[in-house]
């Protein structure tokens, strides 16, 4: 992370600031360039302060402070570095509380700032006030409420030790106005730790020691992996772990582009709407090892009946999360770049060829059933599977891929390849509808050398299309597809599957998309016909700017395949 | 199956940790049947006493769950049989002619409790015990007229040795490392 301390003009030893002036100072010492915000009555002498330091902070106006945080979010997605928010009290920290929990959830590395009503104002429901530090308290990973100016850089810099080490997470800072107005002697130092805070555990070399035993004498072992590869930056030694053991391996949503897609021991996609074989072949193999990952539960199903079978490896960070939900042989607590390296020694050179052809021809099967149908359709209307692969031809693989939620994020996440980590931003343990548009903006920020496509359905899009007018301030070059059937598909495939087709309230009467996006001055079009599908891509992609394109897909589509509700990863349905 | 169970926590001195704590257990639906918090023997240090009745798998993972929060340091839980613990009620009785003393004082004496202090034309009585022997008492007192009645949470302490004052150490030790890297 780059720091930017030795800049001669940043006030260093101890002089006498204002508190807003602190929180500015402090977040240039933890390296921040960019903040997401929205301004506010109990927050102005942070934003007045920050007018000042123009030249070194870009401030991202959204046009919402849940925009704000989501942006937030998608950057620190494709940074790994936290991302910054601001906020007013009352309905600006309230509007915050979705990010958070959505940060939360998945893992990400936050640090919002709210502005809070003075100290003596405190408890007399007062203009704007509202309890934020007990709101946030179990979507956050840490808050603190400041009302004393000189608490200012100290809180600042645990802040931002605890977002981002061990398991990251978001943490709020609650400040009252009359702090922020305050003087104190400033003084910056970074958090380096603290004894009420384990971070990284300790590897235990007994129980590398035993996983590397089990994984050697293993005659169909299966690699299942999560963020914690990319959280960790481990995605080298993961790699190197899968090539030198020779093991299939799977992901997660949130595991997803950890390795590349096209990798010959990549299997695929685990979970509820994941590939064939991955779920099917969970409940076959002898030893599982799990890198980063959590057992949701729409990764495992029905855990009754759930990998009985297997010897169960998990590669962790967060000591809750061992025998949350899977009972496990042998867990190792620890940080997964170094556990990594300590398994790749111990592990023998092995290859897995009659297993792994297991797993392809279920991939056959599941090709020709589904995969094919939906990537080259003999139907006349335009599937969303299509568009991904042409998205996927026309990017060479190498685009930031964020999605929102519903069924086109699960076709995107499906067919999307991806060469490069930190390249699939999507809501996975949340799901929130929404995330997309402000992510995506966030992403090209934290991003801008790289192609940024958000995917959203028609639904998702109108949840938070006023960032279309951040964008268009920005002028962030992102590549909106709306993905639109005018249902919200996946509640309408549950009610068709499982509630007698009673379609109730997923029908949407939409605006016209492209005039809405052209009158926030960002250029569109729109096609519906498959032999205008790759104009229509190519033309986004050529233009300079950002662009948006809606794409008019099937109406009534259904994702597959599917493990129901309640049901075994191996009672997974093909159609 | 249920029973109860004794979670012991140590933590920070700090605003708001509790409210984070007891979230844990709404979150999970799991009633708090008895929460004390005071001072430890470790200076700074505080302890939380919490008493829910659960299954061995669920309060294993909120215990967890507990222990993942910034700024708790550990939490231990403990059956019945594996602590000596207590709980303070307190009983007001209605001094009048109907009231006789005796049999008042008989009851006292049965139940291990005593006058803790006379107020005007009350009685205040005090008992320790667990919540069945001042429940015992309280069916005692009932024909004697209860005007209040409070019980306070239960404290506990392990019958073992405590490793919380090692662990403390090691924590210690632990950040000291990593500052140093």
């Amino acid at each position: 992370m780059q720091t930017l301390t030795a800049t001669k003009e940043i006030k260093k030893k101890s002089q006498i600031i204002t508190g807003a002036e602190a929180v500015i100072l402090s977040l240039l010492e933890e390296g921040t360039e960019t903040i997401f915000g929205y301004p506010g009555g109990a927050i102005m002498p942070i934003y007045d302060s920050l007018y000042g330091y123009q030249d070194r902070l870009k401030h991202v106006l959204t046009r919402h402070e849940q925009g704000a945080i989501h942006a937030a979010q998608g950057f620190a997605r494709v940074s790994n570095m936290p991302g910054v928010v601001f906020a007013t009290s009352g309905p600006g920290a309230t509007n915050l509380i979705t990010g958070l929990a959505d940060a939360k959830i998945d893992s990400t590395p936050l640090v919002c700032i709210t502005g809070q009503v003075p100290f003596s104002l405190l408890g007399t429901d007062a203009f704007q006030e509202t309890d934020v530090i007990s709101l946030s308290m179990p979507v956050t990973k840490w808050n603190y409420q400041v009302t004393k100016p000189e608490e200012i850089p100290a809180a600042i810099a645990k802040a931002f030790y605890i977002a981002s080490s061990g398991r990251p997470g978001p943490v709020l800072i609650d400040i009252t106005k009359d702090a922020q107005f305050a003087s104190l002697s400033y003084d910056y130092k970074k958090c380096q730790g603290f004894r009420s805070y384990n971070p990284s555990p300790r590897i235990d070399e007994n129980k590398v020691k035993e996983a590397a035993e089990l994984i050697n004498n293993a005659k169909r072992p299966y690699i299942l992996f999560g963020q914690g590869v990319i959280l960790s930056e481990a995605e080298k030694e993961f790699q190197a772990f899968v090539e030198k053991t020779g093991i299939p391996a799977a992901w997660t949503l949130l595991g997803l582009s950890a390795l590349p897609t096209d990798h010959p021991l990549n299997v695929g996609m685990l979970g509820m709407h994941g590939n064939y074989g991955p779920n099917k072949l969970t409940n076959q193999c002898d030893v599982l090892i799990a890198v980063g990952m959590r057992f949701d539960d729409r990764v495992t199903g029905n855990l009754a009946r759930y990998a009985k079978q297997a010897k169960v490896i998990h590669l962790e960070i967060d000591p809750a999360e061992i025998n949350k939900n899977v009972k496990t042989d042998v867990p190792i607590l620890g940080d997964a770049k170094k556990s990594l390296q300590m398994l790749i020694e111990q592990c023998h050179a092995n290859e897995h060829t009659d297993w792994l052809e297991q797993f392809e021809e279920l991939n056959d099967l599941e090709y020709k059933k589904v995969i094919q149908n939906e990537l080259n359709p003999d139907k006349e209307g335009l599937t969303m599977g299509e568009v991904i692969r042409r998205v996927n031809d026309l990017t060479d693989g190498d685009a930031v891929i964020v999605t929102d939620v519903g069924q086109h994020q699960m076709v995107a996440c499906r067919y999307a390849k991806f060469k490069k980590t930190k390249s699939n931003i999507t809501s996975g343990g949340l799901g929130t509808m929404g995330f997309c548009l402000p992510a995506a903006l966030g992403a090209k920020l934290g991003a801008p050398e790289r192609q940024v496509v958000g995917v959203i359905g028609d639904g998702g899009f109108q949840m938070t299309l006023q960032e279309l007018g951040t964008i268009f301030q920005t002028q962030a070059a992102v590549k909106i597809i709306i993905l639109n059937n005018e249902f919200l598909g996946m509640v309408r495939q549950w009610q068709q599957l499982f509630f007698d087709k009673r379609y109730s309230s997923t029908e949407l009467v939409n605006p016209d998309f492209v005039a809405v996006t052209k009158g926030f001055g960002i250029e569109a079009s729109s096609v519906a016909e498959r032999e205008n599908l790759d104009v229509g891509l190519k033309t986004m992609f050529d233009h300079q700017g950002p662009y948006l394109l809606e794409v008019k897909v099937e109406k009534e589509d259904n994702v597959f395949p599917m493990v129901p509700s309640g049901a075994s990863v191996d009672e997974i349905r093909l159609e | 199956m249920k029973k109860i169970f004794t979670i012991v926590i140590f933590t920070e001195n700090k605003i708001g940790l509790l409210n984070r704590v007891t979230s844990l257990f709404t979150q999970r639906h799991i009633n708090i049947e008895s929460l004390t918090t005071s001072e430890s023997e470790y200076d700074g240090i505080h302890r939380f006493t919490v008493v829910i009745e659960e299954t061995e798998e669920r309060t294993f993972k909120v215990v967890r769950q507990i222990e993942k929060q910034v700024e708790v340091l550990k939490a231990f839980c403990f059956t019945d049989e594996e602590t000596v613990s207590s709980e303070i009620a307190l009983y007001k009785i209605k001094l009048d002619d109907s009231v006789d003393s005796s049999s008042l004082q008989a009851v006292m004496d049965k139940h291990d409790a005593h006058v803790k202090e006379e107020v005007g034309k009350f009685l205040i009585i005090e008992k320790t015990g667990l919540k069945q022997e001042t429940h015992v008492l309280f069916e005692a007192l009932k024909p004697f007229g209860i005007q209040g009645f409070v019980r306070s949470g239960r404290v506990s302490l392990s019958k073992t040795i405590s490793t919380f004052s090692k662990h403390l150490q090691e924590l210690e030790a632990h950040s000291k490392e990593i500052i140093s890297q």
